[in-house]
């Protein structure tokens, strides 16, 4: 089974800061990491690998330095990784970031399983993962919490819904986007943390790619952030004291007046 | 303070640090208070491969020395000395092997332990035999291709966990501690068993039980070394895991110094933190000053163990001595600078002054370890 994990290198911070003229995330002085949701999607891909044996490929599109997250992959149990990176591809959004991708995965070729995280924790957006599986052509099944049973023959998951849960039965190759209810991250091993620092990620750019040149970048993508803005936080809620009769009694009247 | 790790070394002690801050403290008072053994924790480290750093490369290890293992040992001990004793239980039942077996024996019982697949566990004490560890009882009487071990083990780490066990015992009773043999003895075998579990003061996580032979058979070529060598076998293991109790003692002691300094700063009373106060100052200066010199004797002696020397038993006397001294004032003076929440069980202060307490008491009294230094202080003059 061949496995290729996607994931993404963001900020090591909840609280992201946008630049307010460009309306994208300021990177400057702050500390990458792997995305949160991406470690649950190494950590399931390697236990796919044990399961069933084959071989994990991690993949990013990202700057040089995101070989760092590529590294840590491997200390986590990844067996190869793919850079995939250039100037070209500067200002993609989720459309021109999963054909590149797509393309990407074309070229490492032999793959049963795609595995994102659900979504990166900077953009939010949970479309580069089902935009993959659009431009390669293979299902997806997305949010997924438990894979219950997985052969060449095909897979049967759990995918997560805000009632419950759908149990879905799916032909391979599919992509598969996971949420963090699906495992516990392992640490890193020694052995692996020496496996990483010798390891050669595979590097490359758009002339390595069969890709169509227009597609990709910020020429390529076809959707503009307009404005990103920080929520106004709600107002607290009001708190009634006194005895149980007196309350219930003030909260029957409020409720009768926000007509609810 | 800088001490010029390697870089392999450096990934280690980060590793380690990693694991005991997000995996063991979180869990320190859970198992402090209900006495199990982690076994979670122990797959994490085995997964981690941090049970193999001082083991050979042969074997499955990753060819680091005792350093190596302090470095481990003294970060896990910052967030649990009583989690940390799985692991560095594991060491001092495994150094008898490591020192004095053949490569059959390295070859079949060192990669599972540099695995973590297994734990080990050291024999020695029993309850006439503390301090003055010469009079122990147990037997092993040699019966064709076999030796049978009669005879009863004392608060033993690791006991009923572990696997593998090293026991010291006697051969032949006649020639007394020169009668001391060294055995590898597998958990299962018949004749073996274990006491109850000790209900303890601190390294309450970990498992202390008696270990019972009756009868017990095992194969001969179980024996360490050969028969009447036991007794150097376990003072070789002892001088060379005296680094490691020291490295626990200065991980108990750093994270009794990190609890004071946070509490420190938040806590405020007459209108600012009580970290303004001198009083205060003082005492967390003494904390962090005497911290930094066990460390520093620790490591010293840990890598002398590692340059190959030949004796080693005044320096690691000493590093285990001063170290355990300084675990348990330091753990005692983070009490007081906790107050009334110190003497509580919702902040680890209390916890890390129990935990100390043992590292002035197992592997040989700081009594002992004083006899150990002033014998070879007195032996080194007379030479010269």
């Amino acid at each position: 089974m061949n496995i290729i994990v996607c994931i993404k290198q963001v900020p090591n911070t909840t609280d992201v800061r946008i630049d307010p003229v460009t309306n994208t995330l300021i990177r400057d002085g702050v500390e990458s990491v792997i995305n949160p949701f991406d470690a649950y999607a190494i950590e399931e891909a390697v236990r796919i690998k044990e399961r069933c044996g084959g071989k994990v490929t991690a993949l990013t599109m990202g700057p040089p330095q995101a070989e760092t997250a590529l590294r840590e992959a491997i200390s986590l149990g990844c067996d190869e990784a793919v850079l995939v990176s250039d100037r070209k591809f500067a200002g993609s959004d989720t459309w021109a970031t999963s054909y590149t991708l797509a393309a990407a995965i074309r070229k490492i070729g032999d793959f049963d399983v795609v595995l994102c995280g659900k979504q990166a924790s900077d953009g939010d957006t949970a479309q580069v993962g089902p935009g993959i599986s659009a431009h390669l052509d293979i299902p997806q099944v997305t949010y997924i919490k438990k894979i219950l049973q997985i052969s060449a023959q095909g897979a049967r998951v759990e995918r997560m819904t805000e009632e419950g849960y759908d149990e879905v039965e799916t032909p391979l190759p599919c992509l598969f986007t996971v949420v963090k209810e699906i495992n516990t991250p392992r640490m890193p091993s020694l052995k692996g943390m020496m496996r990483a620092k010798s390891a050669k990620p595979v590097k490359w750019t758009a002339a390595d790619l069969e890709a169509d040149p227009a597609a990709l970048g910020l020429e390529g993508s076809p959707t503009r952030v307009l404005k990103i803005f920080t929520p106004v936080p709600r107002k607290g809620g009001e708190m009634l004291s006194g005895s149980a009769a007196d309350v219930s009694k003030e909260l029957a009247e409020l409720l009768k007046d926000m007509v609810v | 303070m800088d001490y010029l790790l390697t870089e392999q070394q450096t990934m280690i002690r980060d590793l380690a640090r990693k694991i005991a801050q997000e995996k063991i403290k979180p869990v320190a008072a859970h198992y402090d208070e209900t006495e199990e053994f982690a076994w979670p924790i122990m797959k994490i480290l085995a997964d981690s491969d941090l049970f193999g750093v001082y083991l050979p490369e042969q074997y499955g290890g990753l060819g680091g020395g005792i350093m190596d293992m302090c470095l481990v040992t003294e970060e896990l001990s910052r967030a649990c000395g009583g989690i940390a004793l799985g692991y560095a239980g594991t060491g001092l039942g495994t150094l008898p092997i490591l020192l004095h077996g053949s490569d059959d024996q390295k070859k079949k019982y060192l990669p599972d332990i540099a695995a973590g697949k297994r734990l080990a566990a050291f024999c020695i004490t029993e309850a006439g035999a503390g301090s003055d560890a010469g009079s122990i009882k147990t037997s092993a009487r040699k019966e064709g291709g076999k030796y049978i071990l009669n005879g009863t083990k004392q608060w033993i780490t690791n006991a009923g966990e572990a696997e593998i066990y090293t026991v010291i015992a006697l051969t032949d009773k006649s020639k007394g501690i020169r009668g001391a043999s060294a055995f590898v003895v597998e958990k299962g075998t018949k004749g073996m068993e274990f006491g109850k579990k000790e209900k303890k003061l601190g390294i309450r996580a970990s498992a202390t039980r008696e270990v019972i032979f009756t009868d017990c058979e095992i194969p001969a070529e179980n024996l360490l070394a050969r028969e009447g060598m036991g007794f150097i076998v376990a003072m070789k293991t002892l001088d060379t895991s005296r680094p490691g109790v020291a490295a626990q003692a200065v991980g108990i002691a750093q994270g009794a110094l990190d609890c004071a300094l946070e509490y420190a700063r938040g806590r405020v009373q007459f209108g600012q933190p009580i970290s303004s106060f001198q009083a205060i100052q003082h005492m967390l200066a003494d904390m962090g000053t005497q911290v930094e010199a066990a460390r520093a004797l620790a490591y010293a002696t840990a890598r002398m163990v590692d340059s190959g020397a030949k004796s080693v038993s005044k320096e690691s006397a000493m590093a285990k001595l001063f170290a355990s001294d300084v675990a348990m004032k330091v753990a005692v003076d983070a009490v007081q600078i906790l107050g009334g929440y110190g003497y509580m069980r919702d902040y680890p202060a209390e916890k890390y002054m129990r935990d100390a307490k043992i590292t002035q008491i197992y592997e040989g009294t700081n009594q002992i370890q004083r006899n150990v230094i002033a014998a070879n202080m007195l032996k080194e003059a007379l030479k010269k």
